[in-house]
């Protein structure tokens, strides 16, 4: 191992990382999935959603901001993180308007495949029904805040991959509002390409008219559960990793 | 729950709910000084509102949004809203295996909904009479007695949802099509295992016919006269007036089989159609508009679809569809039991059409989406399990659906039934109770016409006949439930 590589545990699995590395980064390139929502490997971390909290030595931090840190004991995969997790997407789920059957997201939908991979078989929380706005006034893309559970990735992804300020955050609490920079998303900078239009982990901001094209059985959750692509790093044998 | 309210001095019975169909509806039964019947309602109790929540959304979501309208057809409603959407996309015609597709899940859907209707819910009453206790007339009761009726029951339904679920990706609920063409072909692997099974399918669907005719023959004159009245039938046909279900124009005949009109392409339906609303229920009242509320109304559904169609293009479906026509000597046929034999050389002819399809290579083509000049409306019409279906959407230039109109097959129907119901009630109506026997009579007419409630207001929930015994006055003489 090199000078500025270390080692930590996640659930007593030995995670080689380097000097920089957030815990949620470290565990991905060594093939242990950590369930999140407002992570994207691509942008800062932002800590938001907080359903990637762990029990690191003992105290509680999201995964994607505390930094890896040699000899760290990381509890990730136990019944009472998991159960907290399942309460927050549940609360996700009920604060917003979320028709999972005819919403062209789904299996492609990371809110919905982390109901799944924890188990939510229903919302146990009152839905609370709030009224939110669907703006389709831009030619190629539409934002349906009924969906949005305020990740923060298109913020990210739009000030520092696109280098725009389209979108913004407005309100505080649980009048907490996705916000563009003008009345109506046409009058925006914002393009199909840009990276905060692909960032968005739920069918909040979507490209128009390319919805419902890939068929029952081919949708990315379909196949595999959500974080099978990472645990599918550690089947390859890793020098100086521990194989499950 | 299950009982008869009466009290003396006031005349209005209350069936509620109607059973073994799909939705929430009651009846009720005014009774006139005389103690005779003067008026009997079919009330459609259940409000979903589909056409006003759909305003806003985006026009691509709505073959996914509006099939949940339904569990037994949504199929109809997926299918009927894309083809309305390619107009909107600009697309006239879809391509080859588009079109293919499309028509397979479509004979699917139709398969499994006849199959439910016939041996599900319509078949206890027929196999042990109308009168039979009521908990002797239901599908176990049928797998108990009859076995072979029983397999036919779940085999043929099983089939059809199994074509939904090859091209769809579910047996309930499927995405397919999409606008301007459908998400996938037929896999070959899907192809021959359906092709190994369509000709047992076909051949219990035979026997079923043959069964059927049988139950005519022994009761001739049940068949003949139960709610048996005149009508206008309204259906779409193919070229040349042959029976097509999936696409066509638009045919309406009086009762003596002389062309209301012909021809008529379905975007041209509100020039053909008018919609009444009554306020004793959520149904519409359509008519057609060249003649009065009085005489425009008419029936749509397979009775409907083979009095208008001149032949059929499978060869099973069309000896069997002569036979029928020879029964009247080729006039249309009125006697609202005939319903029962009409869908079953319909569940044939949908037998015939899936063969047909499993051995075309278009089934297997690649090219499946097609794109045109935007529009801003699209108009669709397809025959759902249950008659003529109508899909009218508007799309504003941001892709959003300004407003809907839908005209499911059941509203269509909705004055027969009404119809239905008045004469069997002045038929089997005796005194003021509402017997066991009133109550089977009427929900055996009603069911002929296979009623989708909770499609025809666009509900949740469960579907229980409310029949109701009124007076003159309005006040109830008696009231009784069925779940």
């Amino acid at each position: 191992m090199s000078e500025d590589k270390f080692t930590f545990t996640v659930d007593g699995i030995e995670i080689e990382a380097e000097a920089g590395q957030s815990i949620i980064q470290a565990c991905d390139a060594a093939g242990v999935y950590i369930p999140r929502l407002c992570y994207h490997p691509d942008l800062e971390p932002a800590g938001h959603c907080r359903v990637c909290t762990c029990k690191i030595d003992g105290r509680r931090s999201s995964a994607c901001t505390m930094p890896a840190a040699h000899g760290m004991v990381v509890e990730s995969d136990t019944a009472e993180l998991n159960g907290d997790r399942r309460i927050l997407i549940e609360m996700l789920f009920a604060e917003g308007n979320h028709f999972c059957p005819s919403c062209e997201k789904s299996g492609d939908c990371e809110l919905q495949a982390l109901g799944y991979r924890l188990g939510m078989v229903a919302v146990t929380l009152p839905y609370l029904w709030p009224e939110r706005e669907l703006d389709a006034t831009h030619p190629d893309i539409f934002i349906d805040r009924n969906r949005c559970i305020l990740c923060s990735r298109c913020i990210r992804a739009s000030r520092t991959e696109d280098g725009k300020t389209v979108f913004g955050f407005e309100g505080r609490g649980i009048h907490l509002r996705l916000n563009i920079d003008a009345k109506h998303l046409d009058e925006t900078t914002l393009a199909a390409a840009d990276k905060g239009v692909h960032v968005c982990p739920v069918g909040c901001i979507v490209i128009k008219r390319t919805g419902y094209r890939t068929p029952y059985g081919n949708r990315q959750f379909d196949q595999a559960p959500i974080g099978s692509e990472i645990e599918a790093r550690r089947a390859r044998p890793k020098r100086g990793v521990e194989s499950k | 729950m299950s009982g008869v309210q009466t009290s003396q001095g006031v005349r209005k019975i209350v069936i509620d709910p109607v059973t073994r169909v799909e939705g929430h509806g009651k009846v009720t039964i005014r009774l006139n000084e005389a103690g005779e019947v003067e008026e009997a309602r079919f009330h459609i109790v259940e409000f979903r509102g589909f056409e006003r929540f759909i305003r806003g959304r985006l026009f691509w979501e709505v073959p996914l949004i509006i099939q949940r309208l339904c569990g037994i057809c949504p199929v109809s409603h997926h299918l009927a809203a894309a083809r309305a959407m390619d107009a909107v996309v600009g697309v006239d015609k879809v391509t080859p295996t588009a079109d293919k597709i499309r028509r397979l899940m479509h004979y699917g859907q139709v398969l499994q909904s006849h199959a439910l209707h016939i041996f599900h819910l319509a078949s206890p009453d027929l196999l042990f009479g109308f009168d039979a206790p009521p908990e002797q007339r239901h599908i176990i009761a049928v797998l108990n007695r009859f076995p072979e009726i029983g397999k036919w029951a779940i085999f043929i339904r099983k089939y059809g949802q199994e074509v939904i679920k090859a091209t769809g990706g579910r047996k309930i609920h499927p995405t397919n099509a999409v606008p301007g063409g459908v998400n996938q072909n037929l896999s070959v692997e899907n192809r021959d295992v359906l092709r190994k099974e369509i000709d047992q399918i076909l051949a219990w669907c035979g026997a079923a016919l043959e069964r059927h005719k049988g139950y005519v023959a022994a009761n001739q004159a049940l068949c003949r006269d139960f709610a048996n009245f005149k009508s206008n039938f309204v259906s779409l046909v193919g070229p040349a007036g042959g029976m097509d279900l999936y696409e066509g124009k638009l045919r309406a005949i009086d009762p003596a089989g002389q062309m209301i009109f012909d021809d008529v392409d379905p975007t041209a339906y509100r020039d053909h159609f008018i919609e009444e609303v009554r306020s004793w229920t959520y149904l519409k009242f359509p008519h057609i508009r060249s003649l009065s509320r009085e005489d425009g109304w008419y029936r749509v559904g397979p009775l409907a679809q083979i009095n208008c169609c001149s032949s059929i293009d499978t060869p099973i479906a069309e000896a069997a569809r002569r036979e029928f026509v020879a029964e009247n000597h080729g006039s249309p046929v009125h006697a609202t039991l005939a319903y029962h034999w009409a869908r079953l050389i319909c569940l044939i002819h949908c037998g015939e059409k899936i063969k047909e399809l499993l051995f075309d290579d278009d089934l297997q083509g690649t090219d499946l989406i097609l794109q045109g000049e935007r529009r801003p409306e699209g108009i669709a019409c397809i025959e759902a399990p249950r008659g003529t279906l109508f899909h009218h959407y508007t799309v504003d230039e941001h892709d959003q659906v300004t407003s809907a109109n839908l005209i499911v097959s059941t509203t269509s129907n909705n004055e027969a039934m009404n119809r239905a119901v008045k004469q069997v009630a002045m038929n089997d109506l005796s005194g003021r109770e509402i017997t066991e026997g009133l109550l089977n009579h009427i929900e055996v007419a009603i069911r002929a016409f296979d009623p989708c409630l909770s499609c025809a207001t666009h509900a949740l929930g469960q579907m229980p006949l409310i029949v109701t015994l009124e007076d003159a006055d309005g006040s109830l003489i008696a009231s009784r439930v069925k779940q």
